[in-house]
């Protein structure tokens, strides 16, 4: 507990724990291969340790920190269900991991069939034409869509400016609108928490290029009317943009491309349940439809015959937005996960994330505040403000969480529900594990009452406690200097 | 296959709690016009086994290093992977962790971050860092739109030499916001100075530079970077992080921001990715910084703890008026480069740097012994082309020797066509670069 030594901290002047094979070519004076003002003279204060040293440090590292593997993990709006151990297995087999991507196509067939084959499924499941397998992340993967709707619209020789978010859209959305040059318009929700067909109306006019949307939405609710919306924007000649990071509601159910949208991102390391690797790699594959498939980034997936290859020649398409082909080996766990669960089993994922969601959400509800009190999808927002009348922040809820082994719900979004507590069970939880969490949300409000500063203080059996992050932004210290040896 | 827990009992005991009879009606505020109303038509699940099996048929159609000496470079580089790395991502702490927004239960990855960032400093000479972004082409065009919004110049100079999918990627970051990128084309291998100086101009936002570049030459960077500071640009480096354990360290040179790929860094070829980017800029700059950054702090007790930092500038906080809209990392190929840049150590990353250079250069020696003729004559790193009959063939008869190297220049630049681009790492050996001269030499 307390401190922790960095791996700086360790080194030992000619101590070392690693060691190359003795060259075994006529070693040259580097001063005839490298010009003397081109080289470096002063090396980098790397650490010099023993390999024992390494993994003991790192191995200590990884017991503070906290993963599904460890426990319950809702965080909502990034699904961290369980990772099955076989994806790690067959993503390090040999011809994945070893491949280097410029090989010669007849050298990446099994490579290529899965991306083609990964692409099938993703088709069926979205309802979608055409996939890419580029974006790296949920984020990155907006951007490409939205640069594929900005493509399409000027082959039109439409220039729109705007692209339209609902309040309660995750940050990356007007992030990544503003990135690709497009105006934000932000609407606000109804006291449904869905979009207000009324509100979209005032803001619809022949400038808009987009409305992106999540649906079910950040809330955990469906959009009921997106049917009615989708029409209302494709009449002004915008395109529908579909944030997938809540696809694990409804899959088997009914598909964003049945819904209206025409461009979608799916994030594998969500709803396909690749790790998140404490904050990537991830994968964001983006889905069009047919008409929006010539502006695809470089290269696509093709089959003919029993051959396949990638196909550069889109003259329309965007460029790239990664070199090589994306997060290959993420792509690799994904498609291991949807040959294991297949078409009924994808199914059953989101039948019981769903039925998780609505267990929790109903017990939960006479203790805590819940703004939008009817059937949830994977996810639902609780507000802490009955508990911050009692002097106690949602902040400190979820730091009193951390005492309990529970890794505490995404908080403070979507922003419009006060002190929001954002809950997304996932469907890989057992009923078990569900009682054990509503039990501890239970003691805990019962500790806002008889002892709120237990819950201020918090936490208190974690490596460190509270920590300042005022502190850290007012002073950033980024890196580790040597001056801090005393 | 499946990995959801209930039992059939359950289902029912918790659909009960809810009033409800059937699964299908948790789905009740689903408008029935756009339900499936149909099974997905995908194949059946299935067990372990068999999954294992399918992936392992698909693997062994590939031609992966396992089966070929790889002379291939281009961007990814088949530099050796100590076998400590590989045990350190295999604990699930770290790689089923989401981001460390919960700082006192992920100081683990926080932790590792900082040592990251730390270490990145350290190779390139500057001040700040960031976690990590997708790759070395975005991580390069991330750093143009940077460099725009720092200087409010709205052009963009990229050099012809970098990596043309870099240059890919940056064009399609800077269509968006309008920003103009010219190339400028290359002499003999590396940047003509005497263009790049006519373009740069006081509406140029930076220079683009790779170094070595997309060739394995060596560029003047030196020369480079007077030009553009002369007109109040900004030098933009993307860089190979092994190649910085002899080359002298980008802010030497007068880089402001410093990116590359992190490949090499104890990451394999994974067929293109994952790999990390790296984005090192100056102190002033952090607040323009893309992506996310972990600073030191204490705890109430005054124990040392880190946290993710200067938010203010990310979209979760920011939204639209975010420096950029990622949201991720790369934590867990950072935390592969962390461990390698570790293992290796400073007297580690020099020796695969030198030996790098060295088997490089012998293998050029001896391929020029054999009559070859290099495409370019300048200084280079651990990368060079040269001249071949035909690409095609050429590839086709390594091949036969379980050899890979290239790509052909043709597919990139087909106005140097025909020549092979060959890259050697530390990993080679002597007898493996004899092979390859003696496939090469008997085609002369």
């Amino acid at each position: 507990m307390g401190s922790y030594p960095l791996i700086f901290e360790l080194s030992k002047e000619g101590r070392t724990g690693f060691e190359l094979p003795e060259l075994d070519v006529p070693a040259k004076d580097i001063n005839n291969l490298i010009p003397e003002e081109m080289q470096r003279k002063t090396e980098p204060d790397l650490p010099e340790v023993a390999e024992v040293d390494v993994v003991r440090h790192y191995i200590g590292l990884s017991r503070r920190n906290f993963g599904v593997d460890n426990g319950f993990y809702p965080l909502g709006s990034c699904t961290m269900k369980y990772n099955p151990k076989v994806n790690e297995d067959t993503s390090r087999l040999a011809g994945f991991a070893e491949l280097h991507p410029y090989v010669p196509e007849e050298l990446a067939q099994g490579a290529l069939e899965l991306l083609y084959d990964a692409e099938q499924y993703l088709k069926e499941i979205t309802g979608m034409d055409r996939f890419t397998f580029q974006p790296a992340a949920g984020a990155h993967g907006e951007f490409t869509g939205l640069m594929i709707i900005k493509a399409y619209l000027e082959k039109k020789g439409e220039k729109r400016t705007k692209v339209i978010v609902p309040d309660s859209a995750h940050g990356t959305n007007p992030a990544t609108a503003a990135m690709c040059g497009f105006d934000v318009i932000s609407i606000k929700s109804n006291d449904r928490g869905l979009v207000d067909p009324e509100e979209l109306a005032k803001v619809l006019d022949n400038d808009v290029a987009a409305l992106m949307l999540t649906n079910p939405n950040t809330l955990g609710l469906f959009e009921e009317e997106i049917v009615k919306i989708a029409k209302m924007v494709h009449d002004v000649g915008g395109l529908l943009y579909y944030d997938g990071a809540n696809l694990n509601a409804i899959m088997g159910v009914t598909r964003p491309g049945d819904m209206g949208f025409d461009v979608m991102h799916i994030n594998l390391h969500k709803t396909f349940s690749t790790p998140h690797g404490g904050g990537g790699p991830g994968s964001g594959p983006v889905g069009v439809k047919a008409h929006l498939a010539e502006f695809l980034p470089v290269p696509v997936v093709e089959k003919d015959g029993d051959r396949y290859y990638f196909n550069y020649n889109l003259p329309n398409s965007i460029g790239k937005v990664r070199t090589f082909y994306g997060n290959f080996l993420v792509v690799v766990k994904a498609y291991t996960y949807l040959k294991a669960l297949g078409g009924e089993g994808l199914t059953d994922v989101s039948q019981k994330a769903v039925l998780n969601a609505n267990y929790l959400r109903e017990k939960l509800k006479k203790y805590f505040y819940l703004p939008y009190d009817r059937l949830c999808k994977h996810e639902f927002v609780l507000s802490g403000k009955w508990q911050k009348e009692k002097g106690v922040r949602t902040l400190d809820i979820a730091k009193r969480l951390l005492d309990y082994g529970v890794h505490p719900p995404t908080i403070y979004f979507p922003l419009i529900v006060d002190e929001a507590l954002m809950i997304e069970p996932t469907e890989t939880e057992s009923k078990e594990t569900l009682d054990r969490f509503i039990e501890v949300m239970l003691t805990i409000n019962r500790e806002v009452e008889e002892n709120p500063e237990l819950l201020h203080e918090a936490p208190h059996v974690t490596p460190v406690k509270r920590l300042d992050e005022v502190g850290a932004a007012r002073n950033p210290i980024l890196r580790w200097s040597k001056d801090w040896q005393k | 296959m499946k990995y959801t827990p209930h039992t059939p009992d359950e289902v029912r005991e918790m659909l009960s709690s809810l009033g409800l009879n059937t699964i299908d009606e948790l789905f009740s505020d689903i408008p029935e016009e756009i339900k499936l109303k149909r099974p997905l038509n995908l194949p059946s699940g299935m067990s372990e086994l068999e999954v294992k099996k399918h992936l392992a048929n698909l693997a062994a159609k590939n031609g992966s290093a396992d089966k070929y000496t790889v002379f291939l470079g281009a961007g990814v580089y088949d530099h050796y992977v100590p076998a400590v790395v590989n045990h350190i991502l295999l604990r699930s702490e770290f790689y089923t962790a989401y981001t460390p927004y919960q700082a006192e239960m992920s100081q683990g990855v926080l932790q590792s971050i900082f040592e990251y960032q730390t270490m990145i400093c350290e190779l390139t000479g500057l001040d700040i860092t960031n976690a990590s972004m997708y790759d070395g082409g975005s991580a390069l065009a991330e750093a143009a739109l940077m460099a725009v919004n720092q200087t409010r110049r709205d052009k963009v100079l990229v050099l012809a030499t970098v990596h043309p999918e870099y240059r890919s990627v940056v064009k399609t970051y800077t269509w968006g916001p309008e920003i103009e990128v010219v190339e400028v084309p290359y002499k003999n291998g590396i940047v003509d100075l005497e263009k790049l100086e006519e373009l740069i101009d006081d509406k140029t936002a930076a220079v683009l530079v790779q170094h070595p570049n997309f060739f394995g030459q060596l560029e003047p960077v030196e020369e480079i970077s007077r030009l553009i500071h002369a007109q109040k640009g900004l030098l933009v480096v993307a860089v190979d992080p092994i190649s910085l354990g002899i080359l002298k360290p980008p802010a030497e040179y007068g880089a402001d921001i410093a990116v590359g790929d992190g490949q090499a860094l104890g990451n394999g070829l994974s067929f293109g990715g994952p790999h990390l980017g790296f984005f090192a800029a100056r102190k002033d700059l952090a607040r323009r910084m893309p992506g996310r950054l972990v600073g030191l702090t204490t705890d109430k007790e005054g124990n040392r703890g880190f946290v993710l930092t200067l938010q203010a500038r990310e979209q979760h906080i920011r939204r639209e008026k975010a420096t950029s809209n990622i949201c991720s990392n790369q934590a867990l190929n950072a935390l592969a480069a962390t461990v390698y840049l570790a293992t290796v150590g400073k007297k580690g990353l020099k020796e695969i740097a030198l030996q790098s250079l060295q088997k490089a250069h012998y293998t050029y020696e001896r391929l020029i012994g054999e009559g070859y003729e290099p495409l370019f004559t300048g200084p280079f790193f651990k990368e060079f082309v040269v001249k071949v009959k035909d690409e095609e063939e050429i590839t086709q008869k390594l091949l036969k020797h379980n050899i890979l190297a290239g790509p052909g220049i043709s597919r990139f630049y087909p106005e140097l066509a025909p020549a092979l681009m060959i890259a050697v790492t530390e990993k080679r050996t002597r007898e493996e670069i004899d092979s390859l001269v003696e496939v090469l030499g008997g085609d002369r």
